[in-house]
């Protein structure tokens, strides 16, 4: 009798891109959740056009390489990127900014680079760095958490200021946007305020910023939740958060009314979306396991550094994309230590 | 039974475990049928010697072929029977070759012969007769890598065994055949150890059983109990994937990390799989060549399941359909375990002494390779990895051609192929293949430069040889020329000596000249045929 013949293993597999992709989108759910309350529906819209968008410039990628659409568009990698893009974005931005950020990240940074498993640089983190430089003001427009808002906007409403960009009769842009938390502790210590007065303000919640802590929250529940799973190593997001949080206590241990606490850092802007969601992206991160501890512990201090000390209110986007141009040098330096070859040298 | 501290491997998988489909009934003895088909190479090594004519008849145990050189081993035939042809036929191996093979046609007698004297006090005779003992029955590795054992035995030059490893383990899948054996035989695996022991002067023995076996384990600890040896612990050990590689085994059970570049023997240990202790104990105790094996017939296109103790030779073919054929969907055929096994083209083809499975697959248990996504460098390969390597640094070297660095800094050859990577790989690349191209293309190039060097060292060969001979023929000219001048020097004063010995030599000449006349007139006629026949034969 005659068989067909494949090479070994003869199991089959116990993991699947696209699998693996779905369990990130969902990790991503409860930290999305809380954006969606605390921000409004401009969230939400904003995932849509990025989602929307991404796919397809994918498809349209796909098909100029001439890459089969099929397995490509189901592997998810697109919705990952554009869904992470989309929640570091203004809700509320007008309807091209989500767009052109996704369309940048998917057509240069990942497909100009060879697509899936090619690209060296965070395709979002590569959006969202062009979008900020390109178009500040609109990136810099964020909008006051519910609670701390004056007003609120209905799904229509919002749609039509994302499509318009008209608010509603009798609504002042002063009623929905404000400063960030962490702008707000950049130009205020930077105008010699004292931060036990800075936060007073009601932008200022419990750990972090009001609302914002909540999003970190919902990251962390997610993140937790995929390294239970094993759709990340723990090592990244240890590192990363364990040399952001050591550095910021060191600072805040030498002047707490110059340098927030760490509780504070870890709670607010886009640490733990960056640790749990952004630093772990695989394929534009260092690969080795020893390397994975070096580069999470070098975002780490690079965004410590670019939040406290450089024009930015926040670092993560610089900080892992600057770490993605050192991965390939760490692995280079972290090979394997082989099986016995360390005693074999004794 | 003391309490045994286990060390843990880094990396490993837990495959599902599909033992309880072949473990619970007794090892079958299949009776011979068909032409049995004996490959000259079923072992590790250089083919062995054909030492029978075609047409002869042998009986059971009779050497078929003998070993030739030292790491190769001899076939044995396992009924008796004639010899029908000594041709080429298709062999169990990944692309489906075929090799030099013995064929023998049974004739129902199974008439045997004693080739080897029992030596039941083996302790009684020398190390070196016992190992030379092992060599003459065939026995091999029975686990699958069926490096001739006597081979082993002799260890290293220099560096005592201390321990003796038996491994029980049987991580893969699927596979329960050494199972069985332990439960049945546990007294003859131990037995064996103890001639293992004795051999190579040991004063430990550790048999490492993973603990999905309770049975098999209870068996040998009963066993151990009676023999009432010191020396013998049975070790329960975790199950995980690939916890029966040697290196593994050796790491689990005594915390010693050794490379693929370091022999066990030359840190102590000696590991041998339980089914080829028990076969030295046969070979050694009843003097028994190797002609039998068990093999586990198992999966889910296989109608009945269970192990078989099946002479060497018999058709893969013929020995499923005595078992019960297979399901009528049945996809593939794999000989060895789903992880490290390859699927035959053909069940055409011999159980030879490396088959401990054959599973059989029904279709929808039989993967197709997928289209391999591209790698997204996820490191589970390099976290699944047992030798800590980085299988995904290891695939770009191979994409590139970069064999180099494969070699030399991703250490390509410390890969056991064990199978995790590419079974863990979420892109479904398959990573063990590219790995064994990556390795055959580096055994070729070396060759190519072996056969380079080769080439360029005749090539200086001969240049120097034709710039020796040139230089002779020169000094040998030189020498004739010096010569010549020499004697014309030497010539005017020695030229009336040289007058006197010009006309001893016309004399000389002269009368030769007359006694041939003389002879030529007296013959002329008498004998024309002899002359013809002169010219004849010139």
């Amino acid at each position: 009798m005659r068989f067909q013949t494949t090479a070994s293993p003869h199991v089959a597999p116990n993991s699947e891109v696209g699998r693996l992709m779905r369990q990130v989108l969902l990790a991503l759910v409860p930290g999305t959740a809380a954006a969606i309350w605390f921000f409004g529906w401009g969230v939400l819209i904003n995932i849509l056009l990025a989602v929307g968008a991404g796919l397809l410039a994918e498809a349209l990628m796909l098909a100029v390489r001439g890459r089969p659409l099929g397995p490509f568009l189901s592997d998810g990698s697109v919705i990952v990127t554009a869904w992470l893009l989309a929640v570091c974005l203004p809700p509320l931005a007008p309807w091209w900014l989500p767009v052109v950020g996704i369309v940048f990240a998917v057509v240069v940074a990942k497909h100009l680079y060879g697509g899936l498993g090619y690209n060296l640089f965070n395709p979002a983190m590569v959006g969202y760095v062009v979008l900020l430089i390109s178009f500040p003001r609109e990136m810099t427009q964020w909008m006051l958490p519910h609670g701390v808002a004056a007003a609120s906007l209905s799904l229509p409403e919002a749609l039509g200021v994302v499509f318009t960009g008209q608010l509603p009769p009798g609504m002042g842009w002063d009623a929905l946007s404000g400063a960030t938390p962490l702008n707000a502790y950049k130009t205020e210590t930077g105008q010699g305020h004292l931060l036990s007065a800075i936060q007073q303000s009601p932008t200022f919640g419990m750990l972090g910023g009001a609302g914002w802590e909540w999003l970190a929250l919902g990251w962390l529940a997610g993140g937790l939740w995929m390294i239970w799973r094993g759709v990340i190593s723990w090592r990244i997001p240890l590192t990363m958060l364990g040399a952001f949080g050591l550095l910021a206590l060191g600072f805040h241990l030498y002047d707490p009314e110059r340098f927030a606490s760490p509780l504070f850092h870890l709670f607010s802007g886009g640490a733990m979306l960056g640790a749990f969601f952004i630093a772990t992206d695989p394929v534009s991160g260092s690969t080795t396991q020893r390397g994975q501890l070096i580069f999470g512990a070098g975002i780490g201090v690079l965004e410590y550094f670019i939040r406290t000390f450089a024009g930015y209110p926040d670092g993560v986007a610089f900080a892992v994309l600057l770490m993605n141009i050192a991965a390939p040098l760490i692995d280079h330096y972290t090979p394997a230590r082989v099986f016995g070859r360390e005693a074999g040298r004794s | 039974m003391n309490e045994h501290t286990l060390h843990r491997f880094p990396g490993g998988l837990h495959p599902e475990q599909h033992k309880s489909e072949s473990n619970g009934t007794p090892i079958q003895v299949a009776r011979v049928a068909g032409t049995l088909v004996l490959p000259l190479k079923q072992h590790i090594g250089a083919a062995a010697r054909p030492v029978v004519a075609v047409g002869e008849r042998v009986l059971r145990n009779q050497a078929l072929a003998k070993a030739d050189g030292f790491v190769s081993a001899p076939i044995h035939a396992p009924t008796s029977g004639i010899i029908v042809a000594i041709k080429e036929h298709p062999v169990p191996h990944p692309s489906g070759l075929s090799a030099p093979c013995v064929v023998l046609e049974p004739d129902g007698r199974d008439e045997a012969m004693q080739v080897f004297e029992p030596w039941p006090n083996y302790a009684a005779i020398a190390p070196i007769l016992l190992r030379e003992r092992v060599r003459e029955a065939g026995v091999v590795g029975l686990g699958g890598a069926v490096f001739p054992s006597a081979v082993k035995l002799a260890g290293t030059p220099g560096t005592p065994i201390h321990t003796v490893v038996l491994n029980g383990a049987e991580c893969e899948p699927y596979i329960t055949c050494d199972d069985r054996l332990m439960r049945e035989r546990a007294e003859e695996v131990l037995r064996g150890g103890q001639i293992i022991m004795h051999v190579v002067a040991a004063h430990k023995c550790l048999v490492g059983v993973e603990d999905n076996k309770p049975e098999a384990i209870a068996a040998l600890r009963k066993a151990a109990a009676t023999l009432d040896d010191p020396r013998i612990e049975i070790v329960a050990i975790p199950t995980i994937y690939p916890s029966g590689a040697e290196k593994q085994l050796i790491h689990v059970l005594t915390g010693e990390r050794i490379s693929r570049e370091t022999r066990s023997t030359e840190r102590g240990f000696l590991g041998h799989n339980v089914a080829t202790a028990a076969a030295v104990y046969r070979a050694v105790v009843h003097g028994e060549p190797l002609t039998r094996r068990i093999v586990t017939l198992t999966g889910s296109g296989m109608q009945h399941k269970g192990n078989w103790e099946v002479p060497l030779g018999m058709l893969a073919c013929d020995l499923i359909a005595q078992a019960g054929g297979y399901t009528p969907d049945v996809a593939r055929l794999i000989l060895g375990g789903p992880m490290m096994g390859f699927a035959l083209g053909s069940d055409e083809v011999p159980v030879t002494k490396a088959a401990n499975c054959l599973l059989a697959l029904a279709a929808p248990d039989a993967p197709v390779d997928p289209l391999p996504l591209p790698c997204i460098r996820c490191g589970r390969c390099a976290e699944g990895c047992p030798v800590e390597l980085q299988p995904q640094q290891l695939l770009w070297d191979a994409k590139a051609g970069d064999f180099e660095r494969a070699e030399k800094q991703d250490s390509l050859f410390e890969c056991i192929e064990c199978g995790i990577c590419a079974a863990v790989c979420p892109s479904h690349i398959p990573l063990v293949h590219y790995f064994r191209y990556a390795k055959t293309e580096i055994w070729q190039r070396e060759r190519e430069k072996d056969k380079a060097a080769q080439a360029r060292e005749r090539f200086e060969a001969r240049n120097a040889r034709i710039e020796r001979e040139k230089r002779e023929r020169e000094e040998m000219l030189a020498k004739k020329r010096a010569q010549l001048a020499a004697q014309k020097a030497e010539g005017e004063t020695a030229s009336a000596a040289a007058d006197e010995k010009q006309k001893a030599i016309q004399d000389a000449l002269e009368r030769a000249k007359a006694r041939k006349a003389a002879q030529q007139s007296s013959a002329d006629g008498a004998r024309p045929a002899n002359t013809a026949g002169n010219a004849a034969d010139q």
